[in-house]
């Protein structure tokens, strides 16, 4: 075979990605990690990991390189930062083009391309991104110190940070779609017994203003349509995540209405052959540890239909 | 006070300025080891052999020295790490501030380099 054809290719670099190349690669199987941003996936944006068993605390970073470099140790290929031009997931051998124009063809495929920060998507959210927009408190916190900020989401992550940014705005205003929050009850209580947080439920973000930053937002009332404008340093988005599928959205590959990847127990996708593992997945539940446990189970599973077992 | 990448490192005012003088193309890349940063550090890694004609560095953004850029009119508006800047001939041609893509990274240095 050629130098571009491995047992199996798995596309993302993250978690699941990662394990599962490390169970396929010491299962005598050659492996090809590609990934379209960084080595390490969403592990990579989170600054301290302390519930991943065996590691008594670790940064997203520390915990990504050490799975690359046992990747790579067991002989995994990997690319990071490239970006796929074609897929051909249904033929016996697969098939993914670069933007490159090279290709590399397997016997199987993991997608495991997992997930990304949902965007609001409105007008000027790309403008001001590090201009006044951020999804990062622990990275951008003290650029807002004595400002007036604005948290978008109704989940953990929204009311956690919003309580972290206290440290440093003068107010933190959440604004929620809802007119009850998802997180934790610990979590809103924590919220709502901050005096610098205040509220602004049933309402959505429609515009962000300014000239060089961010100067202002309109939001709507999502009860009586009204549509109001607020002046404010910064505003750090909170809205969960998306599944990075889109680059098997025009395939034949099977999501749900989310564009997630449904699979059987065993990682199996409707695509013989194909199967998915970590965020992509339709699953309740997104930590590293059911990343890694779905990167195992989906490199058994092909390890068996690559030996045909 | 340097970061722990595997890129070059700035390390004080005088070497930043150093740098400027004796190279065409300069692209610093400002921040922390927090989650905005750690990918733009890989891109201009990743970067380094295809454009042989730019030198990357990286600087601390919390080294008291690091203000020759924090400090910059073209850094004014922005709020988010990484702070990253790219000179031609010791002037600045571009500035973006937050995480950005392979892509974006390459659509600068292509149109300035």
């Amino acid at each position: 075979m050629s130098e571009n054809y491995f047992d199996s290719i798995i596309i993302g670099g993250g978690a699941a990605g990662l394990t599962a190349g490390i169970y396929l690669a010491r299962g005598k199987a050659s492996v090809l990690i590609l990934d379209t941003g960084t080595i390490g996936g969403q592990m990579v944006l989170t600054h301290q990991i302390a519930n991943y068993p065996g590691v008594e605390e670790s940064s997203g970073y520390q915990l990504s390189m050490t799975m690359k470099k046992q990747a790579e140790s067991f002989g995994c290929a990997i690319k990071s930062n490239i970006q796929i031009k074609n897929l051909s997931l249904v033929d016996e051998i697969k098939e993914v083009e670069l933007s490159d124009n090279s290709i590399f063809r397997s016997k199987t495929i993991i997608l495991a391309s997992g997930g990304r920060s949902r965007m609001l998507n409105i007008s000027g959210e790309k403008k001001f991104k590090g201009r006044g927009i951020s999804y990062c408190a622990t990275c951008d916190g003290d650029f807002f110190q004595d400002k007036e900020i604005i948290v978008v989401g109704g989940g953990n992550s929204a009311l956690e940070e919003a309580v972290s940014l206290t440290k440093y705005a003068s107010k933190v205003t959440i604004l929620h779609e809802f007119d009850h929050f998802q997180a934790f009850e610990h979590a809103v209580e924590e919220a709502r017994s901050n005096p610098k947080i205040d509220f602004i439920m049933k309402s959505h973000l429609t515009e962000f203003i300014g000239d060089q930053k961010l100067e202002g937002v309109k939001y709507k009332n999502l009860s009586t349509g009204e549509i109001s404008a607020k002046n404010i340093d910064g505003v750090f988005i909170f809205i969960g995540y998306e599944a990075n599928t889109e680059m098997f959205r025009d395939s034949e590959l099977k999501l749900n209405k989310w564009n997630e990847v449904p699979t059987n127990d065993m990682m199996e996708t409707n695509i013989d052959g194909v199967y998915a593992a970590g965020d992509l997945r339709q699953k309740r539940v997104r930590q590293v540890t059911t990343a890694v446990a779905d990167g195992t189970i989906a490199a058994v599973g092909a390890l068996g239909y690559i030996y045909g077992a | 006070m340097v970061l722990p990448t595997n890129l070059k490192h700035i390390a004080s005012a005088s070497e930043h300025a150093e740098i400027l003088k004796d190279h065409e193309n300069v692209m610093v890349c400002c921040g922390r080891m927090g989650p905005m940063c750690l990918p733009v550090y890989d891109i201009m890694g990743e970067l380094q052999e295809e454009y042989k004609h730019v030198e990357f560095r990286d600087m601390a953004f919390d080294n008291p020295e690091a203000g020759v850029i924090r400090n910059i009119p073209e850094a004014g508006s922005f709020m988010g790490l990484p702070f990253t800047v790219y000179y031609k001939n010791g002037k600045v041609v571009a500035a973006t501030s937050s995480i950005q893509t392979k892509e974006q990274v390459k659509e600068i240095l292509d149109r300035e380099f």
